[in-house]
């Protein structure tokens, strides 16, 4: 060991694709499993979230209406960025969690996979869920699934870093645009994939990863009325009675799921259909 | 020119009215306690005394319903259910008449409507989902597509029959049974369906139909026995409904306001355009959840296309539903008429101007004539509220952005129109518009097989077409 003093990483927020400190100047301790201080992480505020969502909401309509192709091509380039820095994000799991290195090295390489898993489904999703209906007139009628708008998740205490992309992945394939908060506990890996996500050519605002308290947070993204949705996920119980009713003063489609489904991605889409008149 | 058409009314005989009604629990017709009268809304003729169903009928009715899905429905094979819905399909069209006159009668909407439009779509409706019953594992919702259980269903009264066919037809393809309640003031086509249900040989229990007013609806909502709610009707109720089964692990699907954009662009053929304004917007009194309420005119033609709106209302038939002429029928109750007529007094006091032609109302009944307000800008209620009713509100814009970002100015994302002959404009229109229906150059129109839902605060789900299937399925939107 050479006596060199090692050059420590901040962990900032990710909002609008920028890592701004949480306004409220506020932070907390995250802790390794045996209880020894890594790192001071933000404890993002109600303000925090409220820009957050503008900046998801400014980024939709670009995000929504770039091709599948596009979108599917730069989750594969988020997917890419994190195999290249695969060993980082072990180390770090292995730290915040005590895990070994063989169950951290699993979590990382699924969660790549997960991101390539969904990087295929942005152009096929289409095809499956929508319909070209056979009305008894003179219209071509079809439905198409399209993005809600502005989606928030709440990540998974654990696994973080794969419950994160689990939650994430699926709501941007089809063009939402998403604020996550991120593991609580484990948070430096969600903020080491915001890294990931800045050199992915992901447009600024399509994910917003905040840190915190689910307890503070969740409340505050069901009754933000510029928010469409809600995964859920990685929510307490006790938590979810409380959230859904706030959120049905905009009338949020609020969901929760396990593991890696395209019901996550169908789940956040709104179909459209449309009647197109025949006639010479 | 006057234009003076005698009378052609459609006879009352082929349906027959009983006094007073019960519900129709585990088979049977059972009667009620307390009645309510159900009233013609032309007239204010009394025509029946519905029952009001309470928490002994309630709890009767979802007990009937848990009892058909546990010991027969469940075990049904979907090729025998779907046999069940083809008869009530044809059994709609053999007694279809009989079903419109009811419906008009009770309603208030024209004969011409609920001939051609509401009982036609109806048996579709069942016709259409007669077929599903037996292919679900092909309907891409899940390789063993399972039924909810026991779906509460309540319904508004603008399409009585029509509503409770989206509701009944598809709970029933998927495995589920059914407690409906129709809405209070249009009870009797629900009452008449509960015997074409006995004349299908349904089993007893499979459907099971309570009247009554909000009270019951909340009783539906909040009963422990239900798997699952559908609800038609206001975004304020919704949100109630949606509050209420929070802490449940009740399934929800919500069709609820709209304030639709009906856009015109400067290339729109005006005399077809015209005709789906007033499509869009008079349409069954304006009591439709997904009319074109919003007319957005591009400004340079909107002088022209005002100038032959007007002269085509002026040639609107308001008046006795029953008469086979009458385009317009009566508002189908008098709450609906005084929010209706208290809105146009906010669009007056906003600045709107108000414009109706000259008509003749009915001395008794409910009526409001076809009304416009031009001048009306975004912020105006009469732009952001829905008004249910037959005002139009008509603003105007430059530029086709300018169009979608008015358009899409709504909490609400039910239903468009685009009118215009540029295809890719009109596609381009469609794109950005942010509804779950929309029409190009035609408004209002209907099929069991095209999947109907909205946006937002527009409510949850879709209903008809392989889309509304998942809405009485588990699984298929996450827990």
């Amino acid at each position: 060991m050479s006596d060199r003093i090692d050059v420590k990483k901040t962990y900032k927020l990710f909002i609008n694709g920028a890592f701004p400190r949480s306004e409220s100047g506020r932070t907390y301790e995250v802790k390794t499993s045996k209880g020894a201080f890594l790192a001071n992480a933000c404890l993002s505020s109600r303000k925090d979230l409220r820009e957050a969502v503008v900046a998801a909401r400014a980024a939709h309509n670009g995000w929504s209406k770039a091709t599948a192709y596009n979108r599917g091509q730069i989750l594969y380039r988020i997917a890419e960025m994190l195999q290249a820095r695969t060993g980082e994000f072990i180390q770090e799991i292995m730290m915040t969690t005590g895990v070994t290195k063989v169950k951290a090295e699993k979590e990382v390489l699924q969660a790549i996979d997960t991101l390539v898993w969904y990087a295929g489904w942005s152009d096929k999703i289409s095809s499956l869920t929508g319909s070209n209906n056979p009305v008894a007139g003179p219209f071509y009628n079809f439905t198409i699934p399209e993005s809600m708008g502005v989606v928030a998740c709440i990540a998974p205490e654990n696994p973080s870093l794969l419950g994160l992309i689990e939650s994430i992945a699926p709501v941007i394939t089809s063009g939402n645009t998403v604020i996550v908060l991120a593991s609580t506990k484990a948070p430096l890996s969600a903020m080491s994939f915001a890294e990931v996500l800045a050199t992915s050519d992901l447009p600024a605002g399509v994910i917003n990863i905040l840190t915190g308290k689910k307890d503070e947070i969740a409340p505050w993204m069901a009754s933000h009325m510029d928010i469409d949705a809600m995964d859920i996920s990685g929510l307490p119980g006790k938590l979810t009675s409380e959230v859904k009713v706030a959120g049905a003063e905009n009338l949020k489609r609020v969901h929760s799921f396990k593991g890696t489904t395209p019901t996550r991605i169908t789940a956040f889409t709104e179909s459209k259909t449309i009647w197109h008149t025949i006639g010479v | 020119m006057s234009f003076e058409y005698a009378p052609a009314l459609e006879s009352r005989a082929i349906t027959t009215i009983k006094p007073k009604y019960g519900h129709f629990i585990g088979g049977k017709f059972v009667a009620g306690s307390k009645h309510f009268p159900t009233i013609n809304p032309a007239t204010e003729e009394v025509l029946s005394q519905i029952a009001l169903a309470g928490k002994t009928e309630v709890d009767a009715a979802v007990k009937a319903a848990r009892k058909a899905y546990t010991s027969t429905w469940s075990k049904t094979s979907g090729k025998e259910r779907g046999k069940y819905l083809f008869r009530i399909a044809r059994i709609l069209q053999e007694r279809a008449r009989e079903f419109a006159v009811l419906e008009t009668l009770d309603n208030g909407k024209p004969i011409r409507e609920s001939r051609d439009t509401d009982i036609p779509l109806a048996a579709a409706h069942f016709f259409y989902h007669a077929g599903w019953a037996d292919k679900l594992e092909y309907a891409g919702l899940g390789s063993s597509p399972k039924p909810l259980g026991v779906a509460g269903q309540i319904i508004p009264w603008n399409f009585p029959l029509l509503m409770l066919a989206w509701k009944v037809a598809p709970a029933l393809a998927t495995g589920n049974t059914v407690v409906l309640k129709p809405a209070e003031s249009t009870s009797l086509t629900a009452l008449l369906f509960a015997e074409v249900c006995q004349q299908a040989e349904l089993p007893a229990g499979v459907v099971n139909i309570v009247t009554g007013d909000g009270t019951t609806g909340a009783l539906i909502v909040n009963h422990p026995g239900i798997d699952k709610i559908a609800f038609t009707g206001s975004t304020e109720v919704g949100k109630i409904i949606a509050r209420s089964v929070a802490p449940t692990k009740k399934s929800v699907t919500l069709e609820l306001g709209g304030k639709g954009a009906n856009i015109v662009f400067e290339d729109a053929a005006i005399d077809e355009t015209v005709e789906g304004i007033i499509d869009g917007i008079f349409f069954n009194q304006g009591h439709v959840c997904c009319a074109g309420s919003r007319l957005l005119l591009q400004e340079n033609i909107a002088d022209e296309v005002l100038h032959k709106l007007k002269k085509r209302m002026e040639k609107i038939r308001v008046g006795d539903p029953m008469d086979k002429n009458t385009d317009v029928g009566a508002i189908n109750s008098k709450e609906q008429l005084a929010k209706i007529v208290e809105l146009a007094k906010v669009g007056d006091a906003e600045g709107g101007q108000r414009w109706s032609p000259a008509c003749e109302l009915p001395k008794k009944g409910y009526w409001f004539a076809p009304t416009i307000f031009t001048g009306v800008t975004s912020a105006h209620r009469i732009a952001r509220e829905e008004i249910f009713g037959p005002v139009l509100s008509v603003l105007t814009f430059r530029t086709p952005q300018e169009a979608i970002e008015k358009a899409n100015n709504t909490p609400f994302g039910l239903s468009a129109g685009v009118w215009g002959e540029k295809g890719s404009r009109t596609l381009w229109a469609a794109q950005q518009l942010r509804a779950g229906v929309i029409w190009t150059n035609s408004f209002n129109k209907f099929d069991p097989t095209s999947p109907f839902g909205g946006y937002k605060e527009s409510g949850w789900g879709r209903e008809g077409g392989r889309h509304g299937l998942a809405a009485y399925l588990k699984g298929v939107t996450g827990e």
